[in-house]
This record gives C-alpha cells, sequence and structure tokens, in this order.
C-alpha cells in the first residue's frame, strides 16, 4: 500500500510574505525547459501567467486533528486535493504547494505526517521561504506570519537584493541567520536562482539528514564572498565553536527576541532510554512552540546513527546508517522555536548522556 | 475494537470460485464499480467508464478529459464529477448526458443521485441540486463539501464538512439543520429506513447520529480511514473497510451500535479495501490491499475466495438481484462473477 520513497511523488511548500516574488518563482519553474511537469496548488487563480490543467486553486482549510494534540493542524483542503491529483500520477513529476502571504507552514507540513493517504503517496521535499530583501527586515518586527516562515524554512530565497545596499543586504541576512542559521539561503533578483536549489531537496528525508551545521559555515557557492558575511552568533545560538577559522569576519550579531535556534552536542553517547522518553515528553509539553527539530544521535551500545526530525509536536525518527569509523561519534539536535525555554532543554538533554 | 480473530483464511484451505470468474483487463486504474441493472459499471480513476455487459461485451465511455473525482449510482444511472468541473450521467445503454459544468472548471469533489431523479454535486463549498424538472438550487456550507448523500424520503440532502454535516431540503426555505461533531467529515450515508446517518471521518473512524433526537454515535478503532461502507441486508448491520477483517456494526434494534461491540468478519494479514453487500441475502463481498476478494457469510463468517492476491481492490459490487458479484483493482482487473 506505501510506496517505496523513491515513487513517492516529492512535494515542495512555496511561502513567502506578499509581494516577495513567490509568483515569479512559480512562473519561472513552470516555463523554464527543465523536462519536468509540475502540478501547482495556488491559493490565488489568475496570477499565474500560464494555462496548465494542472494548477488547482486551493482554500487554505486548516482543521484540528480530534488526536488530542492542541497544535496538530492539517490542510483538509491538501489532503483532498492530493488525492484527487493521484489519480492522475503519471502526468507530473512533483507537487508545488504555494501558501498565501500569511499562512503558517506547519499544517502544510503536518499534513506529510499525520493523513495516511499523503504518506503512502507523496513526500514533503522541502519548505522554500521567498523573501524580499528590501522589506523582510521590517516585516520580521511587524508581522509574526514572516518570521513563521523564515524559521520553518529549509531553503530562503533572499530576492530583489538589486533594490538594497549592501549594508541593507548584510543586515537582513544578519536577521534572518538569528531567526534560522540552518536553512541554505540564496540572493537573487527576480527569483533567479537555480532550479536544483529549490526543488527536490530532499530536506525532510531522514536519509539524507547528514550534517547540521548552520550553513553559512558551509560555504555555500551561490555566496559572494567579496563582502563580510554577517550573522548571529551570540550564545543562545549555541554552536560548537570547532569551526572558529569562520568567526573572523567582522561578525554583527543579531539576535531576535522571541524566535531563535537552539543547537545541543555532546561528544559523549546518549542514552536511548533517557533521550527518547525526554525528546517526545519535550515535544508534548513544549511542541506549540517548536518549529522545527533536528538531530544526529550517537546511542550507547548502538553502531547505527539516529536521525529524527520534527514539526511542532509530531516526530519521526530512524536508525540512518552505521557510523563511520573515520567520523566522529557527535551527536547534535537542533530546535528552531520561539521563546524555547533554553535552560531547561539543556538541561534535560544534559541528563541523557549515557553514565 | 477487540474481538477473538479466527485464524486468517489461508487461500487453500477455503472453498474457492476463481475458476468461474470471468476476467477483463481495462488498461488503466479502476476506481469504482457499480451494477446499473445487470450491465456493470466501471469507473476508471481517470476519463471514461467502461460498461460490461454479460460476460463479453465492453464499451469505453469517455467521461472526463482529466481524473474522475467521484461517482455515485442509484442502481439506473451512474453520475461522475471530474476534475474538468463536468458531472456527467451514464445509463446502461451508454448514454452520456452533461448534467453540469462548472463555470469556473472547478473539481466536482462529490456526487449523489436521488430515486426521483435529482441529483446533487459539490464543488468547493457549495453543494448543487439540480431537479428532475431542470431546476437548479446551490447551498454554501462553511467549509469544503466531504461528502453528499440524499436522504431515502422526502428531498433532503446530508452535506457532510468539517465540524459536521448540514441537512438542507432543498424545496422548503426553512433553515437547514446541523448535525455537529468535531473533525472532517468525509464520506456520509442514510440507513435505509432513515433513522440514521453515518459519516466517515478523516480520522479512522466513523460518527453517526440517531435522527429522531441527535443521539451521537462514535464508532471507533479502525487502523485506516474507512472508505468503503455498505448496509446489510435489511440494514441490520453496517459493513465498513478500514481494518484487517470486516467490520460490522449493529443497527438492527433503535440504539444502534451503542454500547455494542461490532462483528469482525474474513481477517486476514491485509486491510479491506471495499465492501458490498447482497440486497437478498445475508452475503457479503469484500476486497483487501492484498487483492484478494472474498465472499462471507454474515451468520457464521464463513468464506469463499473470488480472485487470490493480486494488485489492491478498488471496488466491489452486486447486482440488485444478487445472481452477479464484480469487483475492480487498481491495475485495471474487473473480474465478473455469475452465481
Amino acid at each position: 500500500m506505501s510506496s517505496p520513497a523513491s515513487e513517492k511523488v516529492p512535494v515542495t511548500v512555496l511561502t513567502g510574505y506578499l509581494g516577495a516574488g513567490k509568483t515569479t518563482l512559480l512562473n519561472r519553474i513552470l516555463s523554464e525547459n527543465h523536462g519536468k511537469k509540475y502540478a501547482v496548488i495556488v491559493n490565488e487563480f489568475g496570477e499565474i501567467g500560464i494555462d496548465n490543467d494542472l494548477i488547482i486553486g486551493a482554500d487554505e482549510e486548516v482543521f484540528e486533528m480530534n488526536n488530542g494534540c492542541i497544535c496538530c493542524t492539517v490542510r483538509g483542503d491538501l489532503v483532498r486535493i492530493l488525492g484527487g491529483l493521484m489519480k492522475r500520477r503519471g502526468k507530473f513529476d512533483a507537487i508545488i504547494v504555494e501558501t498565501t502571504g500569511l499562512a503558517d507552514p506547519a499544517p502544510v507540513a503536518q499534513t506529510f505526517f499525520v493523513d495516511e493517504d499523503v504518506q503512502n503517496n507523496a513526500r514533503l521535499d522541502a519548505v522554500v521561504t521567498v523573501a524580499d530583501a528590501k522589506w523582510l527586515s521590517d516585516r520580521l518586527k511587524d508581522a509574526p506570519e514572516a518570521k513563521n516562515q523564515i524559521a520553518f524554512a529549509d531553503v530562503i530565497i533572499l530576492n530583489k537584493t538589486d533594490l538594497v545596499t549592501p549594508a541593507e543586504l548584510a543586515e537582513v541576512e544578519a536577521r534572518i541567520r538569528g531567526i534560522n542559521p540552518y536553512a541554505h539561503l540564496h540572493r537573487t533578483q527576480r527569483c533567479q536562482v537555480a532550479l536544483a536549489d529549490v526543488l527536490d531537496r530532499g530536506a525532510f528525508d531522514l536519509d539524507r539528514i547528514l550534517e547540521i551545521e548552520p550553513e553559512f559555515l558551509e560555504g555555500s557557492d551561490d555566496h559572494d564572498h567579496d563582502h563580510d558575511h554577517e550573522h548571529c552568533h551570540d550564545p543562545h545560538c549555541g554552536h560548537d565553536h570547532h569551526h572558529g577559522d569562520h568567526h573572523g569576519h567582522g561578525l554583527k550579531h543579531y539576535h531576535d527576541e522571541h524566535m531563535q535556534s537552539l543547537a545541543l552536542s555532546s561528544d559523549k553517547p546518549l542514552d536511548p532510554k533517557k533521550f527518547m522518553p525526554w525528546l517526545q515528553q519535550l515535544v508534548a509539553t513544549e511542541g506549540q512552540k517548536i518549529l522545527r527539530s533536528k538531530g544526529i544521535l550517537a546511542f550507547s551500545g548502538d553502531d547505527d546513527r539516529y536521525v529524527f526530525q520534527g514539526v511542532h509536536m509530531m516526530l519521526e525518527g530512524d536508525h540512518q546508517r552505521p557510523w563511520r569509523e573515520d567520523e566522529p561519534r557527535l551527536s547534535r539536535v537542533v530546535f528552531i522555536g520561539r521563546d524555547l525555554p533554553e535552560q531547561a532543554i539543556r538541561d534535560g538533554f544534559d541528563k541523557c548522556i549515557a553514565a | 475494537m477487540t474481538s477473538d480473530i479466527q485464524s486468517g483464511a489461508a487461500e487453500a484451505s477455503i472453498p474457492s470460485v476463481t475458476a468461474r470468474v470471468h476476467k477483463f483487463a481495462l488498461g488503466a486504474p479502476a476506481a469504482s464499480a457499480f451494477f446499473l441493472g445487470d450491465t456493470l459499471a466501471v469507473v476508471g480513476t481517470e476519463e471514461a467508464v467502461t460498461l460490461i455487459r454479460g460476460l463479453d461485451q465492453t464499451e469505453r465511455i469517455e467521461v472526463a478529459f482529466g481524473a474522475i473525482l467521484c461517482a455515485a449510482s442509484d442502481g439506473k444511472r451512474l453520475l461522475t464529477g471530474g476534475d474538468d468541473g463536468k458531472v456527467t450521467a451514464i445509463d446502461a445503454s451508454g448514454t452520456a448526458t452533461t448534467i453540469a459544468t462548472d463555470a469556473k472548471r472547478r473539481w466536482i469533489d462529490n456526487v449523489a443521485l436521488h430515486p426521483d431523479g435529482a441529483v446533487a454535486w459539490s464543488a468547493g463549498k457549495t453543494a448543487f441540486v439540480r431537479m428532475p424538472k431542470g431546476e437548479e438550487k446551490s447551498f454554501d456550507v462553511p467549509s469544503t463539501v466531504g461528502g453528499l448523500a440524499f436522504a431515502p424520503k422526502g428531498l433532503r440532502l446530508a452535506i457532510a464538512h468539517y465540524n459536521g454535516v448540514t441537512l438542507w431540503f432543498p424545496n422548503m426555505a426553512a433553515k437547514p439543520d446541523v448535525l455537529e461533531w468535531a473533525g472532517s467529515h468525509l464520506g456520509v450515508m442514510f440507513s435505509a429506513d432513515n433513522r440514521f446517518l453515518i459519516t466517515a471521518m478523516h480520522e479512522p473512524a466513523l460518527h453517526g447520529w440517531r435522527l429522531s433526537d441527535g443521539q451521537h454515535m462514535r464508532m471507533t478503532g479502525y487502523p485506516g480511514r474507512v472508505r468503503s461502507m455498505a448496509w446489510t441486508v435489511g440494514g441490520k448491520g453496517l459493513a465498513t473497510s478500514g481494518a484487517d477483517a470486516v467490520i460490522i456494526w449493529p443497527f438492527a434494534t433503535k440504539d444502534g451500535p451503542m454500547g455494542k461491540q461490532p462483528a469482525m468478519l474474513a481477517p486476514l494479514q491485509a486491510r479491506v479495501t471495499a465492501v458490498a453487500c447482497d440486497a437478498n441475502a445475508e452475503v457479503l463481498a469484500c476486497g483487501y490491499s492484498n487483492g484478494v476478494v472474498l465472499m462471507v457469510r454474515i451468520g457464521d463468517g464463513a468464506e469463499i475466495l473470488v480472485r487470490g492476491e493480486g494488485s489492491p481492490v478498488a471496488a466491489v459490487a452486486w447486482a440488485a438481484d444478487g445472481e452477479t458479484l464484480a469487483y475492480a483493482c487498481e491495475d485495471g482487473e474487473v473480474g465478473v462473477l455469475p452465481l
């Protein structure tokens, strides 16, 4: 009944505040000659200037589930539309879900954790957020939705960079990194980004959780390296300091008051009998604040890497592969969320270290 | 839903009629199947309905440009709704009539038929009814329509949606009744005696209301969503898919299934995907995710094998006279068994 992951249709969620450039990106994806066919679920017909019977209007109906989990909401319309699209499975390669500028990405992502049919036929590929370089800093101050979308993202397209000065660009990037240091960030004009950087990312694929490092440490290729990288680096980010050679760039420190990331690590093995109940309890009690979570874990007496990821209260995890000989058995856990009880999380994590 | 599970039906150990089944290959996935008199109509997931008459004659009828999203039948006509915004009616002779085309080409998510000739369909939050004389009316519910069903008496349409069901009398100005229950309601059906209304929810559960007083009935414990429901002969029980056995809730008494355990028949190591009941005898047919199709005697659970393992079963159907059983599978295999 359940298809293997490779046969599941990948679904990319495209978010972004009003006017950031989502439609520009969608039009590019639909019109470029890449040999792939996309079904697109949009919230408003007519904005896309391409005639395609695989463009479907959605209503953004957010439904609560009757499972006792208060933040467990799903997109009811998405369940219905994906069900209908699956009847035409051979007609497209992938699906893109565009959300309105004011939407919270969580119900979309949760739909892929909760609904059996959706899970059997489709897989969430990545949350891609388009941000307006000129206005994002303002929106982060006055629009909680914009902050949510940045915090939730796997890929951030910082668009309209031609409308700002290098200093303004550095400022907005620092603000983004203060919220979400882990997303892949691409600077663009008119959303000119290689589509391979947006589509088929496998960001929710447990097999592809390889590293959890702040993205700016990876030196991604599309970045200009002739200006200073400015990004959040303060104790709250909890980065490990073994990449200390990157710290000499004249960093600008930003810390968002409410939304932040928290990274934990240990080079001592964790006790799975302590860690798993702790993690489940944590997301059960603090799940409303935790937008995304991810981890690579080294358990005592276990030669496999254990990986997990989560959205609010929902978690999924699995043994990934054996640790390699040349690889330090380092456990890393990352939470992105709002008003995270940092000290309690750190203390709880420390107690999971195997005796 | 705990019950003693009998040993699974090992294919070799139960009587088999597989050799008597006449097989057809549609060449495209099947979604549902209905008898229009003695003609079998198999609805594909896309584009066409195939009519099978007797044991050798097939006719393919195009009804949609894209996906066929829904289908319903009253035993004489078949109604389909497509992602091209079209509602199409087909009769046993193969005549297809376009009933309606949505002005905005929205998906037609649900269809229903009334024995008097009225038809209903929905697009988004709007339910439409077309009277036998052609007059059309519509009604908007607060969220997207999840299911439609006409009451067996009078012209009354049940519209399932998020957090409940709206009961609408299209010919009366009166405010519709709303039956509330938190959650998303997808399938909906009345009991033949008009005493009960049942919905299949997005969660793996059924919800029911006793229409006389609105008494709630929760039917839970399924491992998967219930996609197929059928009343057993005389409306004594409601047979359902969604578990590794056919779950039959008792409806013979005025309290329905409240406080009672359901019967569990024909357990296999696979999920029941489709059920259909003989309208004349205490027998049902069920199909499974592993392709098996069984006929099951409701009284004692005796099983007869109709199809062995293969492509998942999309639908099973009985002819109204009980003389023919049919199944249709996700890979397009259709079987017809004269009884």
